[in-house]
């Protein structure tokens, strides 16, 4: 599995991974002050076309940051599913983007920049800090008069690749060559409205370029890991789990932690629909395999006591869909053992195990059911505490990766 | 390099004798800035997982002190709930330390390069006062515009650009064209 990111505060403590949130912060701010802006009016200077800074440095840090991203995921050191990728919330996002851009000429920082501004002693920035302060606060006390429009347009995890249905590969090169030309473009301003000079611009900023760009030819050539590149290269260490049957949780075990407030958990049922209308635990949710991988972004939004459990009329198929949530670093993902033919043979009543099919072929329904009336059987909703069922405890709820909050969380 | 870089001249020869206020030095170049500030946030993704952020940390230092002055009000607001209710501390996030490290960082910075110093960046037309009270307002749009679009240029432009997420490129133009929008209007105020 891939190393990175790390799960710093496992690793640091609590504190510790702080201290590297620190360092981090150092960093930015003293880049955003060496690239002058600390200065209201070097930043404001952009929307004049007299200084192009603010826009050179934005798409040039997202260029740069984007090919080592994705170039590090490619050769799998990096893993993109645990990466904090801001949910799309398309027309809330919009509207506040223009009351940023009219606030950003108006007062002449971002958030970040005025910070800078302020440390320096900028009085502007200081007021403009405060400002932003003020700002927050008011929204925080407005916001549940238009949370309905606030919180509309969610469209969860959305990438640009997933939204024109590209690789990623082709989506960065576009994204270069666009920062590229707006570059062009921005030097052609400068020299017309700013008195710039282009010819006495660096001549090291084509390597920087030309760098930039073989990167992303790179990153279409080689290609994101697909599932089942990831599940090779932990199959060793997985695959051993599975034989060794430290994932397939007896029914007792499910039924407990079900009934465990502590827990949140997922029953994931990838059984046809006919079987499922038949006859399904209560609250399992119906996938089918290949919609499975659909889902991944959904489930790596779910909190950290969660617990995905996945289940077929066997174990084929649930293994199956325990490879693909674990090879997309899913976490906590169990099998139920022996399947819902398990569960039935263990919840079920006489009137439900008498029709035994014992001709059923491998993963298949070996009950016959008379009505497709699916949860609303007894044996859909046992009561916990009917029968005390002998089993080894294998839940164990590891510590989360994936980052769960952005930078304005 | 630009008209607003401060010249890189150098300091006096003659140290000592008359005090002479060191000369800021000039801003590096706008290239450099980005490809330093690309490995900073691919950086920040790699260790951590998540990008950078600077509204965040404002907005939980804001409530921090809310819940210092009003506590019963936070446990009654939905929206700030989530950060303060109960016995948690605004402050006990990650974020805040980001935002703590970029002050400290631009602070560094401005000192090693000698651009600490109490002044106000305005257009040459515009008196001090007015450009402090314009700086509020568009600090207040932008404090109240980063929290309805879930971040800052920083959080989710920057950061989300990056790891391409489709709602921080629309944001990221919506910024442009807000800003642009406004621009001419504004003509006299930066010019």
């Amino acid at each position: 599995m891939a190393p990175f990111p790390l799960p710093l505060s496992t690793l640091l403590g609590h504190w510790g991974a702080y201290v590297v949130f620190g360092l981090i912060g150092f960093s930015f701010g003293f880049v955003l002050e060496m690239a002058g802006f600390g200065n209201s009016k070097k930043l404001a200077a952009q929307f004049y076309f007299k200084d192009m800074t603010v826009l050179k440095v934005m798409f040039g840090a997202i260029i740069v940051a984007m090919v080592l991203i994705f170039g590090a995921s490619a050769i799998g050191l990096l893993d993109y599913n645990l990466l904090w990728v801001n949910p799309t919330y398309l027309w809330p996002g919009i509207v506040g983007g223009l009351i940023m851009g009219a606030g950003f000429i108006i007062g002449g920082f971002c958030p970040g920049t005025s910070l800078v501004g302020a440390a320096t002693l900028k009085l502007d920035a200081i007021f403009f800090a405060l400002g932003v302060i003020f700002g927050i606060f008011l929204f925080g006390e407005t916001v549940s008069n238009f949370s309905l429009f606030w919180n509309s347009s969610y469209l969860g995890r959305l990438t640009i690749p997933d939204l024109f249905g590209l690789p990623t590969g082709v989506v960065v090169l576009g994204l270069v060559l666009m920062a590229l030309f707006m570059f062009w473009g921005a030097e052609q301003l400068e020299r017309k409205f700013g008195d710039q000079d282009p010819t006495k611009a660096p001549k090291w900023r084509y390597a920087a370029a030309s760098a930039v760009f073989l990167g992303a030819i790179a990153l279409v050539v080689i290609g994101q890991p697909t599932t089942e590149d990831r599940w090779n290269s932990i199959a060793e260490e997985k695959q051993a789990l599975l034989d060794e049957r430290t994932v397939q949780i007896h029914p007792g075990e499910l039924l407990d932690i079900i009934h465990d407030n502590s827990l949140k958990v997922v029953m994931l049922d990838v059984r046809d629909e006919v079987d499922f209308n038949l006859f399904h635990i209560l609250d399992a949710r119906h996938v089918s395999l290949e919609t499975l991988p659909e889902m991944i972004d959904d489930l790596h939004f779910e909190p950290e006591n969660a617990v995905f459990v996945l289940m077929s009329n066997d174990e084929a198929a649930a293994t199956e869909g325990w490879k693909t949530l674990v090879a997309e670093s899913v976490p906590n993902v169990y099998i139920l053992e022996g399947g819902v033919n398990n569960w039935i043979a263990t919840y079920g009543d006489d009137d439900l195990t008498k029709n035994f099919n014992a001709g059923a072929g491998d993963d298949q329904l070996c009950y016959i059911f008379d009505s497709a009336i699916g949860d609303r059987y007894a044996a859909a909703e046992p009561d916990p505490h009917a029968q005390e069922l002998e089993y080894t405890p294998k839940v164990k709820l590891e510590i989360k990766r994936a980052a769960t909050s952005g930078g304005c969380g | 390099m630009t008209t607003y870089t401060p010249s890189e001249t150098e300091a006096p020869a003659a140290e000592g004798k008359t005090k002479v206020e060191k000369v800021a030095k000039a801003y590096i170049n706008p290239y450099l800035a980005a490809i330093l500030l690309g490995i900073v946030l691919f950086t920040a993704f790699f260790l951590t997982g998540s990008g950078l952020g600077a509204s965040g940390g404002l907005n939980r230092i804001l409530v921090f002190f809310e819940d210092l002055i009003v506590p019963g009000h936070i446990d009654r607001t939905p929206y700030l709930l989530a950060m303060a209710g109960g016995s948690k501390n605004p402050l006990d996030s990650w974020i805040v330390f980001l935002t703590l490290g970029t002050i400290i960082g631009g602070f560094t910075s401005g000192w090693i390069h000698n651009r600490v110093k109490v002044e106000t960046n305005r257009g040459p037309r515009v008196p001090v006062k007015l450009r402090w009270v314009m700086a509020f307002i568009g600090g207040a749009l932008m404090g109240f515009g980063a929290r309805y679009a879930r971040g800052c240029t920083s959080g989710q432009a920057l950061s989300g650009g990056a790891v391409l997420s489709a709602g921080s490129w629309a944001f990221m133009f919506a910024v442009f064209a807000g800003a642009y929008a406004l621009a001419y209007a504004l003509r006299k105020f930066w010019n």
